[in-house]
């Protein structure tokens, strides 16, 4: 599935998703261009990290869930019975709310756990990948001095760097992160977003957010969901500034609910 | 157009949205007076009105202070989007006209002091008319602000062509009253000037209509058609 021309660009066809009966996302169009930022925003319960869990087919984990309709990945359709879900999550990392480093596990052990899972590496080529992801995750310069630590040491916001630095040991093309920054303070946040705008060079990224601030700051495009449904999806300047649809315009200025 | 009744979940928030949109009224409303006032100093030669009225540009100045202080804070607290950002970053540009607008009404003062010991020139109602036409096109233009009212901001700049046909034509009628005698010289260059400062003033009611029609549509559409490409 790696074809050489392999971007990570996501264009999703028609998703209705469920969690057993209910309903949870309904007629998603939805393109994602290739190493862009791509923020989705929405209320609580909008179907926005179903979404996401869509597009790596973490979605499918939770006992009931399923989904229709279409979702292909540089044109691949991801839920084809060929496709394999482990190895299509290597392709589509994901970066979660509250950072979840391996807490038995070393600084160097946590950033090369997905790949060990996959295989067997050589100790100077782990060395080299370990070096990689911490520069990419911004994060090297912080702790290449003790990368035999436990990565549970670490600040809240280094623990966070080091689970992306987990993500793109794996060498990923799309990088999704639900609400990445929620639990950082404002500091450590300004820190993953000075990390994003230069990982976008490399990945597709997929931004779930609840701050608004956030999502105006770092994204290109920003999709707003409401109740399972995108109702707009524009530039990230026009979103904010002009939106075409009246519940988009109350949610950001918040007249909402 | 209007936009929905529907108010921010926040109340101290729409409060202070609501407070910006209170001063611009009074603001407006203040200047609006002003050109009322300036010209008339000068038809009557009423030099105690103009004092009057260039004494309220203090309070003109002011409001552009408290609006510009209001907003920067709302911007820097509230973080504002979509309408919201459109309407605090307008009203920092409005205030602006709105404070231009007061001084070229001191303008128009000054000329009244000047003014105060000489007689009018006949035949010369333009002046009149014309600060009727900018007064109208200032309030309307707020009044279009208030209530999103995209529609009426247009019939604002629509309005200005008015204007600018109405000063050409005093400018060319003072001309050859000033050819006829020296004597008509001083006074002529005066209300010349008075007439091309209300033309200024019918300008930046169109900057103001421009604004709102931007505010309400999120369209720009000043300088139509007229940016190099």
């Amino acid at each position: 599935m790696n074809a050489p021309e392999a971007t990570g660009r996501f264009e999703a066809d028609e998703v209705d998703a469920w969690f057993g009966t209910k309903q949870v996302l309904r007629k998603v169009n939805l393109l994602i261009p290739e190493r862009r930022i791509t923020a989705v925003i929405g209320p609580s319960g909008c179907g926005k990290s179903t979404f996401i869990r869509c597009l790596n087919r973490m979605h499918e984990l939770v006992p009931g869930a399923r989904i229709t309709g279409r979702i292909r990945l540089d044109g691949e359709n991801i839920y084809a019975p060929e496709v394999d879900p482990v190895l299509l999550r290597r392709r589509v990392g994901m970066v979660f709310q509250k950072p979840n480093p391996f807490p038995t596990m070393s600084i160097r052990d946590n950033v090369l756990s997905g790949l060990r899972l996959t295989g067997a590496l050589d100790r100077s080529r782990a060395e080299a990948i370990a070096e990689q992801a911490l520069r990419g995750a911004a994060l090297w310069d912080e702790v290449k001095d003790r990368l035999g630590e436990p990565g549970i040491g670490l600040s809240g916001g280094q623990q966070q760097r080091l689970c992306i630095a987990r993500t793109l040991a794996v060498s990923p093309e799309v990088v999704l992160m639900d609400e990445p920054c929620s639990a950082l303070d404002p500091i450590a946040t300004a820190r993953i977003e000075d990390l994003l705008s230069e990982l976008k060079a490399r990945y597709t990224i997929v931004i779930v957010t609840h701050n608004m601030q956030q999502a105006a700051r770092v994204s290109d495009r920003t999709a707003f969901f409401l109740t399972g449904e995108l109702i707009e999806v524009a530039e990230t300047d026009t979103l904010f500034t002009s939106p075409t649809d009246r519940r988009t315009e109350d949610y950001i200025t918040g007249k909402f609910g | 157009m209007q936009t929905s009744p529907k108010r921010h979940t926040d109340r101290e928030y729409e409060a202070e949205l609501q407070q910006v949109r209170e001063r611009l009224l009074v603001m407006g409303g203040r200047v609006e007076e002003m050109i009322g006032n300036a010209v008339r100093a000068v038809g009557e030669r009423d030099a105690g009105l103009a004092r009057a009225t260039i004494d309220l540009d203090h309070k003109v100045n002011r409001a552009e202070m408290e609006v510009d202080e209001l907003c920067l804070r709302i911007l820097a607290r509230r973080q504002p989007m979509a309408s919201d950002l459109r309407f605090l970053t307008l009203a920092l540009k409005m205030v602006t006209d709105l404070e231009r607008i007061g001084d070229l009404a001191v303008n128009i003062c000054e000329r009244a002091i000047d003014l105060r010991s000489e007689t009018r020139l006949e035949g010369l109602d333009t002046l009149e008319r014309m600060a009727t036409v900018v007064q109208g096109m200032v309030r309307d233009a707020i009044d279009a602000f208030v209530h999103n009212d995209a529609e009426r901001a247009q019939q604002v700049i629509d309005r200005d062509d008015e204007v600018d046909e109405l000063y050409h034509v005093y400018f060319r009628d003072v001309l050859a009253v000033m050819v006829v005698g020296a004597d008509n010289v001083e006074r002529g260059v005066h209300v010349q000037s008075v007439a091309k400062w209300l033309e200024r003033i019918g300008d930046h009611a169109t900057n103001l209509a421009e604004i709102v029609i931007f505010m309400v549509k999120g369209k720009d559409v000043r300088h139509a058609g007229k940016l190099d490409p």
